[in-house]
């Protein structure tokens, strides 16, 4: 089957896409957008979380013909340019990135929790982020760094 | 030809030498998704892999039919064991392990076929048409029984015991006032990295093979791979390519062999790609064990004798069981002074799902029960816990179980004071509960009824590197040149980044050993010289003294051409800030200008000093290099009636020596003490008949960040006089300590015995 989707703002067709290949497969093997990682396409580790529809979503259970028509926002489409977005940066700058593996997901988490909230609580991000494993850093980076983001994303907007 | 996406050339922007955090030079692509991780790569016309697995633990074949298979439109190729054009078997210390199983399989998940096709879809489907014929046998599964039952048939030539060791010291006999004895189990962990086992095999012109890859030692697999496929090692060549972690799980090969053999057969590159369940099945896990341990003390609290019995599940095969053994009986008593002890050590063949490096090797087991007898044996003396480790601590000048002399720091008292010392989080009791904070949390189980709190402490010693004689080495290649008007260090050697951090450390010591702000770090590969595996705590030690080594060459040479073009002695000349520099600061000429258009290149080895086997009587000798410390104290609420455990907080002091890049210290010691909570209270692959039960991130459960309680940690720095800039190997201990410490808390809540870990609710409520 054909798919067609708006990826990171851009028209994009999908030809000879199999039944059953999951959103994460064509944007990864089909599209040229390897960003989104494949930890256990299971739903289980939040590796593939991209935005569908401006809502997060894991792309390995989304069947790619779900995504018909639809908008998906990945990692690659959270910079403008050469500007990282303040979580990217912030990622970076906190050393939340290790192995760098579960990093994608967790950015489009937690791109989506400071959208919402704001500047979400320790209990909060910690809630949001749970569905997001990580084996390098046992999390306490990552926690700094949403909080630096949410910081500076308020800054920036005040 | 090139995989389209591969790994990059890391090009630095951020200054920082030795001793300073500078962010990592891969991080930018890291957040924008641009890093090429092994299961990224891609080729124009590759084809995808596949991996045939036994069902069962433990049969005879008795024919392999591919016919069916092969005929399925798409499939390009289906390979057996007589496929294989060099040598079918391979192993990391014994070559033992099959590359394609012939004519018996010994673990549930062995590769039995392989096979490549257009689409990974195909290849599912295509594997489900191989029909092989097994004659079910009964699986071994008991490591005890195996070690001493000869009765039971054999799983290799030599038999069921994989290696023995004993160790005598003193009186193997002497007796104390005071005894306490248990018997502890461990359960079979995993390193769960999140990357799967992938890559790209592409074949080359000259009949070789390019192989792009995730893995911990780039030269210890090319040389497992170019034997089985029959090729010269210089035909075989791997590049790394970007590790989602490894902790041990990516020493032992898994899709090498196999996508080289599809690579060249069907003329076309191959990509691999575990899904997570074939993870569980394609690598290996660490040992599980059984321990008898009995520790005698004088009425006071010093420790008399330590006599133990280790058993260690190795599975189907070696792996590295022998390591496990060596490691395991020689750390056996912990970071104690232990006057008399007699311990013994068995690793096993089994059905069991194959064991073999997993972060804190060999160590983590006994140190989870000495550390449960230190508890038992406080009780019994009626003594704080804290204070009989302090009374026991080893130090510097101390003589350690196996004769050797610790000849550098080891402040292993300072540790658990330190820990001691820090303040407790407040009590539950006192503060307004934020039901989350609770055992079973957001699940509303509990509003604190029923819920106790407890303390426990974790110490543990774990040797640095490769040991018991083994010659260890690492080599780098650094290149000094003049880029856009600028002087630029290049930093090449095969070492493996796997996510700890070792391209950040690589560029600081250049920039601090050649005063140039600007390095570069080429890919890994097996072009230059072995760097040895990214394990045992090492690279920091080793391959970071290889770098050093490389840049004192480089600008020895440096100071040779200044001397000549100076016309004066190259005494006392300097490198700081892309200058040559005399003693007394001088500035005497720009690096730039002595560089000119002739690059200095310059290759090094860095090997640490000798090491020397364990008397097989005795397990006496030399065996380790160095030794890292570290201790936890653990602080847990424990709902009685569920059987649920919260974490509250968790600190550790660990000293490492010289903390080379003191952010990526902490953050090493967050994320093994996460690993070490995991094992304390969840992780496990169940294993049942040799079948694993749980072979999924739904039922295999790794903590997240709801587990992970606030940790507080204290960072030493006594530098070890023998390592280069006198680091201590960082990566494992907080991993191992951690365990201990969670388990001893929820015994101190509880008052239960506990004897096992993981930890599960229906040992607390006896259910
Ligand atoms: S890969 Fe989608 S949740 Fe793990
Ligand atoms: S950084 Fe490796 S899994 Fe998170």
């Amino acid at each position: 089957m054909r798919v067609n989707v708006t990826v990171n703002g851009e028209h994009r067709q999908a030809d000879n896409v199999w039944e059953g290949e999951s959103l994460l497969y064509v944007l990864r093997e089909r599209l040229g957008l390897p960003g989104s990682k494949n930890a256990c396409e299971q739903g289980e580790c939040g590796s593939c979380t991209v935005y569908l529809d401006g809502v997060p979503a894991c792309a390995c259970l989304v069947a790619a013909g779900q995504a018909e028509g639809r908008e998906v926002r990945t990692v690659e489409g959270l910079a403008e340019g050469d500007e990282l977005d303040p979580v990217q940066e912030s990622f970076v700058e906190c050393g939340a990135v290790q192995c760098g593996f579960c990093t994608p997901g967790l950015l489009v988490a937690a791109h989506d929790l400071i959208e919402r909230t704001g500047q979400p609580s320790d209990t909060e991000i910690r809630e949001a982020l749970a569905g997001n494993l990580c084996r390098c850093t046992g999390y306490e980076k990552i926690l700094d760094a949403v909080k630096h983001a949410a910081a500076r994303k308020a800054e920036v907007s005040r | 030809m090139n995989p389209t996406r591969s790994p990059q050339q890391l090009e630095d922007t951020i200054t920082g030498g030795i001793g300073e955090s500078p962010l990592r030079p891969d991080g930018v692509l890291k957040v924008r998704g641009e890093f090429a991780y092994s299961s990224d790569l891609w080729h124009e016309d590759m084809l995808w892999g596949a991996t045939l697995r036994s069902p069962h633990p433990h049969a005879l074949i008795t024919g392999i039919d591919t016919a069916a298979a092969l005929a399925v439109p798409g499939v390009h190729a289906v390979l057996t064991h007589e496929d294989v054009p060099g040598e079918n078997v391979y192993g990391l210390k014994y070559q033992d392990t099959p590359v394609l199983a012939a004519d018996r399989v010994r673990y549930q998940g062995e590769p039995v076929a392989i096979l490549a096709a257009d689409h990974p879809e195909i290849a599912r489907q295509a594997l489900k048409e191989i029909v092989v014929h097994y004659q079910v046998l009964e699986p071994i599964t008991d490591p005890e029984r195996a070690a001493h039952d000869t009765t039971l048939p054999k799983l290799h030539p030599d038999g069921n015991l994989v290696r023995y060791q004993r160790i005598v010291r003193g009186d193997p006999d002497a007796e104390a006032d005071v005894v306490v004895s248990g018997v502890y189990e461990i359960g079979m962990q995993d390193q769960a990295f999140l990357g799967p086992e992938s890559g790209l095999a592409i074949p080359a012109d000259d009949g070789g093979v390019d192989l792009y890859l995730a893995t911990q030692w780039l030269h210890v697999d090319q040389k497992q791979t170019a034997k089985a496929l029959g090729l010269p090692l210089e035909k075989v060549r791997l590049t790394l390519s970007g590790v989602g972690g490894a902790f041990g799980g990516r020493e032992d090969l898994s899709m090498q062999i196999h996508s080289c053999l599809l690579a060249l057969r069907t003329g076309r590159p191959v990509k691999m790609v575990y899904n997570r369940e074939e993870s569980f099945f394609g690598h290996v896990h660490r040992h599980p064990a059984k321990m008898y341990y009995e520790h005698g003390a004088t009425a006071d609290g010093d420790l008399v004798y330590v006599r133990a019995r280790l058993y260690f599940d190795g599975g189907a095969y070696a792996s590295k069981t022998p390591v496990v053994v060596g490691n395991g009986t020689t750390l056996s008593v912990g970071p104690y002074n232990v006057p008399n002890a007699k311990i013994e050590g068995w690793g096993v063949y089994s059905n069991n799902p194959t064991c073999g490096a997993m972060r804190g090797l060999g160590a983590v087991q006994p140190t989870y029960a000495y550390e449960s007898q230190m508890d038992k044996l406080a009780a019994a003396l009626g003594m704080d816990p804290a204070e009989l480790r302090i009374r026991n601590a080893m130090s510097e000048g101390s003589t350690n179980v196996t004769g050797q002399v610790i000849d550098f720091p080891a402040p292993v008292a300072e540790l658990v004071q330190r820990v001691r010392d820090m303040p407790l989080p407040p009590d539950r009791r006192s503060s307004s509960v934020d039901i989350r904070e609770l055992p079973g949390g957001a699940s509303n189980t509990t509003h604190g009824e029923g819920v106790v709190r407890g303390v426990g402490y974790g110490v543990t010693i774990k040797n640095i590197s490769y040991a018991e004689g083994l010659d260890d080495y690492s080599t780098a290649r650094v290149r000094l040149e003049v880029l856009g008007g600028e002087p630029v260090a290049m930093v090449h050697t095969a070492a493996a980044e796997v996510g700890q951090g070792l391209v950040t450390l690589q560029q600081q010591i250049a920039r601090t050993e050649l005063g140039v702000p600007r390095v570069t770090v080429h890919p890994a590969d097996t072009s230059v010289g072995d760097a040895g595996s990214s394990s045992a705590s090492r690279q920091t030690y080793i391959t970071g003294g290889a770098v050093r080594n490389a840049c004192l060459a480089v600008a020895e040479r440096v100071f040779a051409r200044a001397a000549r073009r100076l016309g004066r002695s190259p005494e006392g000349m300097a490198l700081s800030g892309g200058k040559i520099v005399a003693s007394d600061g001088e500035v005497l000429a720009a690096l730039a200008d002595i560089l000119g258009d002739e690059a200095i290149e310059e290759t090094r080895e860095y090997h640490h000093r000798p090491t020397y086997p364990l008397d097989p009587e005795t397990g006496q000798g030399d065996a380790h290099v160095q030794y890292g410390f570290s201790a936890h104290r653990a602080v847990v609420d424990v709902d009685t009636e569920l059987g649920l455990v919260k974490v509250v907080q968790l600190d550790c002091a660990q000293d490492v020596g010289k903390a080379m890049n003191p952010d990526a210290v902490i953050a090493q010691i967050q994320g093994g003490s996460a690993q070490g909570l995991g094992l304390a209270v969840m992780e496990e692959i169940q294993v049942a008949g040799g079948k694993v039960r749980n072979p999924s991130f739904t039922d295999y459960l790794i903590p997240t960040v709801l587990d992970m309680p606030p940790m507080r940690i204290d960072v030493l720095e006594r530098a070890d006089p023998h390592a280069p800039y006198g680091v201590r190997g960082v990566g494992e201990p907080p991993t191992i300590s951690a365990t201990p410490a969670i388990a001893n808390a929820i015994r101190a809540a509880t008052g239960l015995d506990l004897p096992r870990v993981p930890i599960r609710p229906e040992h607390i409520t006896g259910t």
